[in-house]
C-alpha cells in the first residue's frame, strides 16, 4: 500500500522507567519538530506495553526512548520484545541517555537501530534520525 | 545579516556594560545590603558566617543496599565529609517496592533502596543519627522516608531535639522540572504540610522543606528563572500552610532553600543575594514575620550536572571549582560538588573524592572564606544583584498575575517555559553563539575516557531476598491495621505523620504506605508539553 514518500517522518518519543529526566527529550522532540518530523511525545514511564501500542497506532516511522537512569539496556531488550509482539519488529528503535560507550556496542547487538549518548551534537541526532525515517520509506515501498 | 558585534549579556541574557562604576549603584547600597546576618540578609544569613563555621560539605550519595550506602556514607566521613545527603533510588522516590512488577533494573540504580525501616536502620547503622545532619533527598514518598527515619532514629534512643537535616520534600518543582511526583497537586501540598506541621512541633533542628529552583535550572531555565520561580514557590507554600493554620513564625524559621550553581560566577552569585533579599522582603513585608529568623533564607547550593560535558571529561574539574567558587561567594550554607564524570555514570570513589578535595582546597586554601561576603561593595556585582532581583520579581508578579504557582503548574506554563529555554540553550550551543570548550570549540577526540562506576548487579537480588524475610516475619494483622488507621487520617484530613510512622514501626513496606495514599488520593498525570 505505497503511496509514494511521506512528507514528514513520524517519530514518537517515550521516557521507560521511572526516571523523569526530561530535558533531553524535550530538546529533541522541539529540534526534530522544528527539522519537520511529526512528533508524537509519550509522556513519562511509559511501558514497554504502551510504547509499542502507541507506536502502532501512530504509524511510526522511528521510536525514541529517552533514558538518564542508566536502565537503557534493559528499557531497550523490553520495547524490542513489546514491537515484535505488536508486529513492528522492523519500525527502528533509538536510545539516546547517559549511556556509557560499552553500553552503545550491547544496545546495538539487541538490535536497537542508532544509539545517541549525551553530548551528541543535535544537528548530527537530527540527522541520523531523519536519515533512518528515510531508509524505512524506501524499504517500506519495496 | 547584521554585522555588528552582539551584545554582551550575562548567561541569563542581562546586557552588560564594558566597566561600572558609582553611577551604576542604586542609592542607599547600605541600607539595601544590611549587615551579615540582619536584614534584608543581602550579605548572609549568619552574623559570623564561615569565621565561625565553614559551610556543610554534603556530597550527594546512595546506591545499591541500604548496606552498600552506609560503607559509602563511612567512607565520606572518615575523608572528612561534615554532613550526609541521601539519593534514593527511583522506586523508592515514587513509592514502589523493589519486588514490583513495574520496576525495572531501577532497584538501587541511582540511589538506595529502602523498602522498610529496617533498610533506613542499615543505612545508618553505626551512624549516630543525633549527631548527624543529613540531607533526604525526596519528595513525592518524602512523609514516608521521614517516617522510617525517625523510627530508625528511636530506635538508635536518638534525642528527636537533636535530630538535624533536610527533607526535601518540594513537590511544586517536581511537577515542574524533577518529575518524582505521585497524587495530584491539592493532596500533594498536603503531605508536604503535615511533614511541615509535624517537623514545627517536634523536631526543632530539622528542616521540613528544602524550597528547590535547583531542578528548574537544571533542567534548562535560567538563573532569573531560578529566582523567580523558587520565590514563587515559596508564596505558594506559605499561602498552603497558613490556610492549614500554622502561625508563619512558627515554621518560617525552618524553611530551607535550594540553588543551583553554574558557571557564570558574578551571576551565581549575586543571584543568591538577591534571593536573600526578597525573601527578607516576602517574609517581613507580605506575611509579617514577627521573627528575624522567619526572613533569613539559608540554602544548600548543588553544583550542576547539566553544564558538565561527556566530552573531555576531565574538564569537569574545572567548571565544578568554579561553581562551587560561586557558591561560596554567594554565601551558601551547605555544598555539593559534582563528580567530574557524572555526564556518563554515578560517580566512582575517586571521582567523589576529588570533588570533596575540590570544596576544601577552596575552604582551607583559596582565602576566599576569610571574609564575609567579599564582593559586596563592587560596583559591578551590587548593580547584577539589583538587576536579577528586579528581573525575578517582575517573573513573581507574572505568576501571581496567572494565578499563583499552582494553577500556572495544572496549566503546564513554566513548564513549558524551562523547556523552551532548555531548547534555546541547546540552540545557542549548536550555533557557537555559546562556548563550550572540548563541545563546539577546542574539540579532541583523543581525550582519555575515565573508568566508570558500575553498579553490583546482584544488590538488587539481595535487596529483594532482605524484602521477602521481612514480609514473611512480620506480624500481617498489625500491618493491617496499621494501614487502615493511616488511610483513616488520609481521608479526615488528620496529620499523616504519627500515624506513616506507626505502619513503619510495624513492618509496612514503603510500597504498601504509598499504594494506601495512592488509593485515597489518586495518581497525577502531567500535561502534554506541546
Amino acid at each position: 500500500m505505497s503511496t509514494g514518500v511521506r512528507p514528514r517522518p513520524r517519530v514518537v518519543l517515550a521516557k521507560p522507567g521511572l526516571d523523569g529526566h526530561d530535558r533531553g527529550v524535550k530538546v529533541v522532540g522541539m529540534a526534530l519538530r522544528d527539522a519537520g518530523a511529526e512528533v508524537v511525545y509519550l509522556g513519562l514511564q511509559q511501558t514497554a506495553a504502551q510504547i509499542a501500542r502507541a507506536a502502532a497506532a501512530e504509524d511510526a516511522d522511528v521510536i525514541g526512548l529517552s533514558v538518564l537512569s542508566g536502565v537503557h539496556v534493559d528499557a531497550a531488550r523490553q520495547v524490542l520484545a513489546a514491537c515484535a509482539g505488536e508486529d513492528l519488529g522492523d519500525v527502528p528503535l533509538v536510545v539516546g541517555g547517559t549511556i556509557p560507550p560499552a553500553d552503545v556496542t550491547r544496545l546495538r547487538d539487541l538490535g536497537v537501530r542508532d544509539v545517541f549518548p549525551v553530548g551528541t551534537p543535535l544537528d548530527d541526532l537530527v540527522a541520523r534520525i531523519f536519515a533512518i525515517a528515510a531508509e524505512e520509506e524506501v524499504s517500506d515501498e519495496q | 545579516m547584521s554585522s555588528e558585534p552582539r551584545a554582551v549579556v550575562t548567561d541569563s541574557g542581562i546586557p552588560l556594560d564594558p566597566v561600572y562604576d558609582a553611577a551604576s549603584v542604586a542609592a542607599d547600597l547600605a541600607g539595601r545590603l544590611g549587615r551579615p546576618g540582619e536584614p534584608p540578609f543581602t550579605r548572609g544569613p549568619y552574623r559570623t558566617m564561615y569565621r565561625e563555621r565553614l559551610w556543610s560539605m554534603r556530597q550527594y550519595a546512595g546506591y545499591g543496599s541500604a548496606d552498600d550506602t552506609n560503607a559509602r556514607f563511612r567512607y565520606l566521613l572518615d575523608q572528612g565529609q561534615t554532613a550526609l545527603s541521601v539519593a534514593f533510588d527511583l522506586p523508592t522516590q515514587l513509592g514502589y517496592d523493589s519486588d514490583d512488577e513495574l520496576v525495572l533494573s531501577e532497584v538501587g540504580r541511582v540511589g538506595v533502596a529502602i523498602d522498610s525501616v529496617e533498610d533506613m536502620e542499615a543505612v545508618f547503622a553505626g551512624l549516630p543519627i543525633d549527631q548527624l545532619s543529613v540531607n533526604f533527598t525526596i519528595n513525592g514518598t518524602a512523609p514516608i522516608i521521614l517516617a522510617f527515619y525517625l523510627v530508625a532514629a528511636e530506635r538508635q534512643g536518638a534525642d528527636m531535639a537533636q535530630v538535624a537535616g533536610t527533607l526535601q520534600n518540594d513537590i511544586l518543582k517536581e511537577f515542574l522540572a524533577r518529575k518524582t511526583f505521585i497524587f495530584p497537586p491539592d493532596h500533594s501540598i498536603r503531605l508536604v504540610a503535615d511533614v511541615v506541621e509535624y517537623c514545627s512541633e517536634h523536631l526543632p533542628r530539622f528542616n521540613g522543606i528544602s524550597i528547590t529552583g535547583y531542578h528548574a535550572r537544571e533542567a534548562g531555565c535560567d538563573a532569573i528563572q531560578e529566582i523567580g520561580l523558587t520565590m514563587a514557590s515559596a508564596i505558594a507554600y506559605t499561602e498552603a500552610f497558613l490556610a492549614r493554620g500554622l502561625e508563619f513564625d512558627a515554621f518560617a524559621p525552618r524553611l530551607s532553600f535550594h540553588f543551583s550553581s553554574q558557571l557564570d560566577l558574578f551571576e551565581e552569585a549575586s543571584k543568591v543575594r538577591a534571593a536573600r533579599r526578597m525573601w527578607s522582603s516576602l517574609a517581613l513585608e507580605r506575611f509579617g514575620a514577627q521573627k528575624e529568623t522567619s526572613a533569613r533564607l539559608r540554602f544548600f547550593s548543588g553544583c550542576s550536572g547539566a553544564t558538565l560535558t561527556a566530552q573531555q571529561p576531565l574538564n569537569n574539574v574545572v567548571r565544578s571549582t568554579l561553581q562551587c567558587l560561586a557558591a561560596v561567594l554567594g554565601g551558601a550554607q551547605s555544598i555539593h560538588v559534582m563528580g567530574y564524570d557524572e555526564a556518563l555514570e554515578i560517580p566512582t570513589e575517586e571521582s567523589v573524592r576529588l570533588a570533596l578535595r575540590t570544596q576544601q582546597i577552596i575552604a582551607h586554601e583559596s582565602g576566599v572564606a576569610k571574609v564575609i561576603d567579599p564582593l559586596a561593595g563592587s560596583y559591578f556585582v551590587e548593580h547584577l544583584t539589583d538587576e536579577i532581583e528586579a528581573r525575578a520579581w517582575e517573573l513573581v508578579r507574572r505568576v501571581e498575575e496567572g494565578g499563583g504557582l499552582v494553577e500556572l503548574l495544572a496549566q503546564g506554563v513554566p513548564q513549558r517555559w524551562v523547556a523552551e529555554s532548555a531548547y534555546r540553550y541547546e540552540q545557542e550551543v549548536r550555533s557557537g553563539e555559546r562556548v563550550k570548550v572540548g563541545v563546539n570549540k577546542y574539540v579532541d577526540d583523543d581525550g582519555v575516557a575515565p573508568p566508570l562506576f558500575e553498579v553490583d548487579a546482584a544488590s538488587a537480588a539481595r535487596q529483594r531476598e532482605r524484602l521477602a524475610a521481612r514480609l514473611a516475619g512480620r506480624d500481617g494483622a498489625a500491618v493491617a491495621a496499621a494501614l487502615a488507621t493511616l488511610r483513616t487520617a488520609l481521608v479526615d484530613g488528620t496529620n499523616s505523620m504519627p500515624h506513616i510512622m506507626q505502619a513503619g514501626r510495624v513492618g509496612a513496606t514503603l510500597g504498601e504506605i504509598a499504594d494506601t495514599m495512592r488509593e485515597v488520593f489518586g495518581v497525577y498525570r502531567e500535561p502534554q508539553p506541546w
